[in-house]
């Protein structure tokens, strides 16, 4: 079939030396609708993931925590800007991706319908959540879509500071009294499994792997990457003095990796579906921000048309 | 804690203020009308917390406590600031004007008090003043888009401005702790800056399309620590994590 | 949608005194100048910039890959232009 569309051949051509993909080439609409996909989603995730920290920005219990965890939350809208800027690109605009957010078309990364019930949590999701990003995030530095490679070292940039003091406070807690020390353990109890479904189903289930890896949209597989995420975790764990709550987690010298237990897919498909706690609740929050803003940008837009009338008016 | 003497009482007035409303200011994040504008919400908010927490630390260093102790252990009826501030959000006008009042206000204070003979307010006025000039010529900017914009923002603005009006009086009120400090060329009076306050108002609500409230009102009490009912409230919020565990570092 | 009726501005930066300007990015507003502040929120949060230019997406012309064998293709013969393309005898310096 490559041969009947020597555009294509090019386009493989191009990828397979290591070029990288400009908005104005030539792709097959199958590459342009794939990114589309995973670069609004990743945006989604970005925008959506503000909710469970930015919930806490209110009562971070000091001041410095409260600057820290403002600064995170915020950067997260830039990244989730950034990535909305880069998928325009392709021929979409932010209304409509917003609309497919809202409407359940397009996704986000399920890892956010979790709740977060303590402030623990804000640390967990920096070090564990935001580490898990990471991992995959630091691999699509060398995404073949230019405009997406480049939001991605833009980003990985500044979200090493985010893992960090996720990190930072659950060594304060750690290092706290019994209650906090309590409070981190329970954190990491909820969050370790989502962050390792965070990097999607093994290779063998995943449906748009293949074609993507192809295409050097995905750079490496889903269970390279999570591989790579538990071998760096445990240690950071054992640290904390804390355990992550896998009782088959051990070395395996001839692999020169960790093995761990099996993730209960079941889980994570039912959240995907529907039934994990918050995933009415983000939606609402963010269609509820969406409507209350309509009259700001309304008014905006109203304000510079005025102003463009008046200018020709002079 | 050190009983409190008139410079410690005015550093801790202006950091309630800034911790006030940058605790309000940062409702905004994930809830803007756009990331854009949610984006520069939380710079405001960052601003102020940051303000906030320099002048607890330079407080705590006099009442020999801490910049947390300061902001988290005291209750709405100790806490000092302006009732302006504190006024719960809002709509998007509501927080809009509340912000270009203030950030009008500040403007002209923090220029004066760089030239404070206290070296240590001089010196976070000079970091303020600074951040103050870029927060007014976006709020005002935003007063003149929202104003000027559609009927329906026409009239959020103008209802905005009537709800907030009668705030305004007490950013000029000069208690005696304020005037004394200001003959020690300490604190800046206030009632000076009035003049040039209602001029820069003026001025913006007549390019906003927008009039000056018919009725005037003046509520005040915020340094004495009468509040609204809503100060408590998000003090409630705020402080109830860090007190639910004393002692401990976070 | 209501952002669509907002426009897209592509976003440069010049990181210091003495750079190009770098494009970072996009941002939506209303005008020109809410752009250059919306910008500066957004993409100067770290003090990355000294120096903001917006232009407005649909301003921007841009040259389509198809054209790349008359556009730049005809450039790509001209070694003479490059200073590698002449081989200094050894020891020579500051040249």
């Amino acid at each position: 079939m490559n041969d009947l569309v020597p555009e294509l051949d090019n386009f493989q051509q191009k990828i397979d030396d290591e070029q990288r993909i400009e908005p104005k080439d030539w792709m097959p609409e199958k590459y342009r609708l794939n990114l589309i996909r995973q670069m609004s989603q990743h945006a989604h995730s970005e925008v959506i993931g503000m909710q469970p920290e930015g919930n806490w920005i209110s009562s971070a219990p000091s001041l410095y925590r409260k600057i820290v965890l403002l600064s995170k939350v915020q950067d997260e809208a830039g990244h989730g800007l950034y990535l909305y800027s880069a998928t325009e690109t392709l021929g979409i605009t932010r209304a409509e991706m917003n609309a497919r957010l809202q409407s359940g078309e397009s996704k986000y990364a399920s890892i956010f319908n979790y709740p977060s019930l303590t402030w623990a949590d804000v640390g967990a999701i920096g070090w564990l959540v935001d580490g898990a990003a990471i991992v995959n995030q630091v691999s699509l530095q060398r995404t073949s879509y230019g405009p997406y490679a480049r939001a991605m070292i833009r980003i990985c940039k500044e979200e090493s500071f985010h893992q960090r003091q996720g990190y930072d406070i659950m060594v304060k807690l750690a290092e706290g009294s019994p209650a906090q020390r309590e409070m981190a353990q329970d954190a990491i109890n909820r969050w370790w499994w989502p962050s390792l479904m965070m990097f999607g189903p093994h290779d063998s289930d995943s449906v748009n792997s293949q074609q993507s890896m192809k295409w050097k949209i995905k750079r490496q597989s889903n269970d390279e990457l999570r591989q790579k995420f538990v071998d760096q975790t445990v240690q950071q764990c054992e640290i904390l003095k804390l355990e992550l709550p896998d009782p088959d987690l051990r070395w395996n010298e001839e692999r020169q990796h960790y093995d761990f237990g099996e993730i209960d897919w079941d889980e994570f498909y039912q959240v995907i579906k529907g039934n994990g706690h918050c995933n009415r609740d983000r939606i609402k929050h963010h269609v509820k921000a969406h409507k209350e803003g309509a009259w700001v940008r309304e008014a905006m837009t109203a304000y510079a048309g005025k102003k463009a009338q008046r200018k020709d008016a002079a | 804690m050190t009983e409190p003497d008139n410079l410690s009482t005015y550093v801790l007035r202006l950091a309630d203020d800034a911790m006030v409303l940058g605790q309000r200011i940062s409702e905004w994040t994930s809830n803007s009308p756009n990331l854009e504008e949610d984006i520069a919400n939380s710079n405001v908010a960052l601003d102020y917390l940051g303000r906030a927490r320099m002048l607890y630390a330079y407080a705590a260093t006099m009442l020999n406590t801490t910049e947390d102790d300061l902001a988290f252990m005291r209750d709405a009826r100790q806490y000092t600031n302006l009732l302006m501030h504190e006024l719960p959000k809002g709509d998007y006008a509501f927080s809009t004007v509340r912000q270009f009042f203030i950030d009008s206000f500040d403007v002209l204070y923090f220029e004066q008090l760089i030239h404070s003979g206290d070296a240590q307010l001089a010196a976070i006025a000079a970091k303020t003043f600074k951040e103050c000039q870029y927060h007014v010529r976006r709020s005002r900017d935003l007063m003149v888009r929202l104003g000027d914009g559609t009927d329906e923002s026409n009239s959020r603005m103008q209802t905005a401005l009537d709800e907030l009006w009668g705030y305004r009086h007490e950013l000029f009120m000069d208690d005696e702790l304020e005037t004394e400090l200001q003959q020690q060329g300490v604190a800046i009076t206030r009632a000076d800056l009035q003049p040039k306050w209602d001029a820069a108002i003026q001025d913006c609500l007549t390019e906003a399309t927008l009039s000056i409230p018919e009725a005037d009102w003046t509520v005040s009490g915020g340094r004495a620590g009468v509040h609204s009912e809503h100060l408590g409230h998000m003090l409630d919020d705020m402080q109830c994590l860090h007190r639910s565990h004393p002692g401990v570092t976070w | 949608m209501s952002e669509s009726t907002l426009v897209l501005f592509e976003v440069f930066v010049r990181s210091n005194r003495g750079l190009d300007h770098q494009h970072v990015g996009s941002v939506y507003a209303s005008d020109h100048e809410q752009a250059l502040v919306n910008a500066r929120d957004v993409y100067i949060r770290r003090g990355e910039g000294v120096s903001i230019w917006v232009v407005k997406t649909t301003d921007i012309v841009a040259s389509q890959e198809s054209d790349v064998d008359t556009f730049y293709d005809p450039m790509d013969d001209k070694a003479y232009r490059h200073a590698m393309s002449y081989p200094m005898p050894e020891g020579v310096k500051n040249i």
